[in-house]
């Protein structure tokens, strides 16, 4: 079977707008029970978290406890929630085969808060997706960042 | 300015109130920057940044743009980046290794010792032009201790070992816990900006009684993971601990472990397969320390601040933290870990792991930080007139040692930065005197 590149576009975009939506368990759900979620520093996009000092770094341990700490009015980069918009392009299939996928996207996550903050977070996700019957599981979601370093966009605080 | 003192110290009327204007006027940062900054020993790099000759790093140090080095000899070295002819940054990059730094303007190029080597059409010049004079340009002052090199641009600035005072013993603890003695920063750096004025993150980066409101997030997924966070009576954290004046501004806190420790004090967070490399980095501190040493460098975290903008918080992790303002409501952060040179595989992945649960821009704790200083930026900037001081007097009036949760460490570096910023002497309190 091979998958088709509009099957990925369709679940990347579901993801996006489950993100957005901050409907957070329901996303926890498109993940496997070993999933890991990546965002590497500015400096080194291309390390290893067990080598390099990451942004985020979480196992699915970490994931749900993220996700807890997300939900909660103590998360208080993250209250009120930031509206996002996530623009996802160029979806590409690099690699496939009867288990797994390995799909490049570019993204541009546009946060915003009160009093003007926010920010454009421009980049690159490698995804490793896990066929599962009809579908897609997320085993790792790697987002790039591009900009040389985080500077005035502060904080990755919410899902990126 | 208003015209009221920068701060009213008077610990004998259990008094201690901050002029907030000091953290809103960019006046004030005008001043810092020539009374402190350029003053005072500035964190620049470790050494461990450039091990091989040739490497260098390209940063801003002390508000400079500088190139952190090491020459053909093996020395370390710091120049500021700019070409001797026209100003131009001679390096761009962030890092590399190099034996020329090349002005592409007009061509102009300098070794890694900062020698001027090559002149294009230096026939034009006339016969006083002098290569050896024009040179890169080192900093007034760069030397180190045990690995962290610090530059000041004050030529007679005192040597920055009694500089370091009381800040000593405490970077010994953090450079103990390698087996030989050698530290390193890990790939990887966290870089910035905070929308605050830089004083903040001083008080925030020490300051344990904002522990419970700002970080329960944090401290509930510690107690997900099987980590104790009761807190015993008259104390606010789950240990107990104290705030230092170790002199010259600089300051720690200093605390029983609670949150485990990579090195070492195992906590179930970091999983049973890293259990026995724990221990095992516990057993060699026992051999080599005895066995006081190695609970003090194993089971104590320590906040420490050496002023006026670096912080190494030994803990969780060990990050080294500096920083700088920008303006006067917005600074640069960077952020390293800090790990033993030869550390196992193992246990540099649960430094890392361990780093980020609680650290950084995507921890479960420094975004909130960064949004209560903005916070507070943000309330006080426009209402300085009307609500014009802050109050510090958590523990003044105690006779022994003050808590973690105390403020006698703010008020340390507040009164060293009044002292620098006005020329007056600055107030003992009790708890110090009896030291």
């Amino acid at each position: 079977m091979t998958v088709s590149r509009e099957a990925v576009e369709d679940f990347l975009y579901h993801e996006a707008a489950l993100l957005d939506a901050w409907e957070l368990d329901a996303w926890v759900d498109l993940l496997c029970d070993d999933a890991h979620y990546l965002v590497p520093p500015n400096d080194t996009p291309d390390g290893h978290p067990d080598t390099t000092l990451f942004i985020i770094a979480d196992d699915m341990d970490r994931i749900r406890g993220r996700v807890k700490r997300l939900k909660s009015h103590d998360a208080h980069a993250e209250f009120p929630p930031s509206r996002t918009r996530r623009l996802i392009t160029n979806v590409r299939i690099l690699a496939q085969d009867d288990r797994e996928l390995t799909v490049t996207a570019n993204f541009s996550v546009h946060r915003f808060r009160r009093d003007g903050k926010g920010g454009a977070y421009v980049g690159k996700y490698i995804y490793t997706l896990r066929i599962e019957g009809d579908g897609f599981r997320i085993a790792e979601r790697r987002a790039i960042l591009d900009a040389e370093e985080l500077g005035g966009l502060g904080a990755v605080s919410f899902i990126l | 300015m208003n015209s009221n003192p920068y701060i009213i110290d008077n610990p004998g009327g259990n008094d201690f109130r901050l002029n907030r204007e000091t953290l809103v006027e960019p006046e004030i940062l005008v001043a810092e920057r020539e009374r402190i900054f350029d003053q005072s020993w500035i964190y620049a790099g470790h050494e461990s940044e450039v091990p091989k000759p040739g490497d260098f790093q390209t940063r801003n140090v002390g508000g400079r743009p500088v190139i952190l080095t090491r020459d053909g000899d093996d020395n370390v070295r710091l120049f500021l980046n700019t070409c001797r002819h026209r100003g131009a940054k001679v390096c761009r990059e962030r890092e590399g290794n190099t034996k020329r730094f090349y002005c592409f303007y007009h061509g102009w190029s300098y070794g890694n010792d900062g020698a001027l080597v090559a002149v294009p059409g230096q026939d034009a010049y006339p016969d006083t032009f002098d290569r050896s004079e024009l040179g890169l340009q080192d900093v007034p002052r760069f030397e180190n201790y045990r690995g962290f090199w610090f530059a000041s641009f004050n030529a007679d600035v005192e040597d920055l070992e009694p500089y370091l005072a009381g800040a000593k013993e405490y970077i010994d603890l953090v450079v103990d816990q390698s087996p030989d003695g050698r530290m390193e920063i890990v790939s990887g750096v966290q870089e910035y900006d905070i929308a605050a004025n830089w004083k903040l993150l001083i008080e925030n980066s020490f300051d344990d009684y904002h522990l419970h409101s700002t970080h329960s997030t944090w401290l509930e997924y510690m107690k997900d993971s099987g980590v104790s966070i009761k807190v015993p009576k008259g104390l606010l954290l789950p240990k107990r601990g104290i705030g230092r004046d170790l002199g010259n501004g600089h300051a720690v806190i200093d605390n029983v472990n609670f949150r485990g420790r990579p090195v070492a004090t195992w906590i179930s967070i970091y999983g049973e397969e890293a259990k026995p490399a724990v221990e095992a980095a516990k057993a060699e501190l026992v051999e080599r320390l005895g066995e006081e040493r190695a609970e003090r460098v194993a089971n104590t975290n320590r906040n420490l601040f050496v002023f006026p903008n670096l912080m190494i918080n030994d803990g969780s992790s060990v990050t080294v933290r500096a920083f700088w303002p920008e303006e006067v409501d917005r600074m640069k952060v960077t952020a390293w870990a800090l790990g033993p040179v030869g550390e196992s595989a193992i246990m540099r992945k649960v430094r890392l792991d361990s780093f980020l649960t609680f650290y950084g821009p995507g921890g479960f704790a420094t975004p909130d930080d960064v949004e209560a200083l903005e916070q507070v930026q943000a309330g006080l900037t426009s209402t300085v007139k009307e609500v014009p001081w802050s109050v510090m007097t958590r523990g003044i009036a105690k006779e022994g040692e003050q808590l973690n949760s105390d403020e006698l460490h703010l008020r340390t570096f507040w009164r060293r930065w009044n002292t620098m910023m006005t020329g007056e002497p600055a107030a003992t309190e009790a708890a110090q005197a009896a030291e």
